[in-house]
């Protein structure tokens, strides 16, 4: 397909979005990732039932503990699309990828460079 | 199990305010079941804590540790190696607040500060969800009751009931919470005991719970 998507999109594989944990995001926001976002299979399509489901919990957990602490609950997303939607996964990692701009960069790391 | 709930981060921030470097300490008893102040959730309320203040640009240095138990001295014990090579501003505890106590008992010249509020002892309902179930009164009679304890959870503690804010099985505190004496009635009806519920239940002595002030339990053939 030869799709692009923004560069300053990392990935990091998991078997299953159910593997990734509160501290897995946490832990990127606190190395200062501007954003970290989720991308799990469709919901009702967890080749392990419900590790998508899991996974928006905890995405959903995170973004209270951001707020809690007064960061932007929306630098930490859950998106759900499937392994065929090649196209979908471009269109995702351009739409968070705007959001974070609109947002700014983390203010862990600016916080930190004020110090 | 005794169980907690972590104090909201706004709280701890404060708490923590002034300090450069804290020890965080939790605990691998009842609130690492109630997942409240377990090593996982330590992991977190560090995270969370140093995200804070990173983004305030005032950095602050969390060392963490999870212990046994809080609530033995043989445990509490261990954090003095730390304490004693580390210049921690401040200990925080994630234990039930026995924890806290504890560590300010056994460390004199060290600010400690508890990060959760124990809220009672109960069990969990399904994964997640807990409720209240006894509420250490001292003196268990909950035979009377088809097992079920009517001081703990009935919101009235009535010892005679039910009251006439019971309707559908729930209590008139609210539509999700059981009325315990239409527990009890449906339970003693079905082990055939429901003769027992005409029986009036006098006055409870409550020389056993807190009325009594602080309690102690001294088991002499296991005392040093």
């Amino acid at each position: 397909m030869r799709l692009n998507y923004p560069s300053n999109v990392k990935i990091i594989n998991v078997p299953c979005t159910g593997r990734v944990d509160i501290l897995h995001l946490l832990k990127a926001v606190e190395d200062g990732a501007d954003g970290v976002y989720v991308a799990g299979c469709l919901e009702g399509d967890c080749h392990y039932l419900t590790g998508n489901l899991k996974a928006k919990k905890r995405v959903n957990y995170v973004k209270k503990v951001l707020e809690g602490i007064g960061m932007e609950p929306e630098r930490v997303e859950m998106y759900n699309m499937s392994a065929a939607e090649g196209a979908r996964f471009a269109e995702i990692a351009r739409e968070f990828t705007q959001r974070i701009q609109e947002l700014g960069p983390s203010p862990v790391r600016s916080g930190a460079k004020a110090a | 199990m005794v169980v907690a709930e972590q104090k909201p981060i706004e709280e701890i921030l404060v708490m923590v305010a002034d300090f450069n470097k804290v020890l965080l300490t939790g605990c691998k008893g009842c609130v690492t079941v109630c997942c409240s102040g377990g090593q996982k959730e330590v992991g977190i309320l560090a995270s969370a804590l140093k995200i804070a203040r990173k983004k305030e640009g005032r950095e602050i240095e969390i060392d963490e540790i999870t212990l046994e138990r809080q609530c033995d001295p043989e445990y509490v014990d261990q954090l003095e190696e730390p304490i004693a090579s580390n210049k921690y501003d401040a200990v925080l505890s994630m234990a039930c607040s026995v924890g806290p106590q504890y560590i300010a008992k056994r460390y004199e010249d060290i600010l400690v500060y508890p990060c959760l509020n124990t809220t009672f002892i109960g069990g969990a309902l399904e994964h997640g969800v807990w409720a209240e179930f006894c509420q250490a009164c001292g003196s268990c009679g909950i035979h009377n009751f088809g097992a079920l304890c009517p001081i703990a959870r009935c919101a009235k503690s009535l010892m005679n009931g039910p009251c006439g804010g019971s309707a559908g099985g729930k209590c008139e505190i609210s539509p999700e919470t059981d009325c315990v004496w239409h527990l009890i009635y449906e339970r003693m009806s079905r082990l055939g005991q429901l003769d027992k519920m005409g029986n009036v239940v006098m006055f409870k002595d409550w020389t056993s719970s807190r009325d009594g002030g602080p309690r102690k339990m001294v088991r002499e053939d296991l005392k040093q």
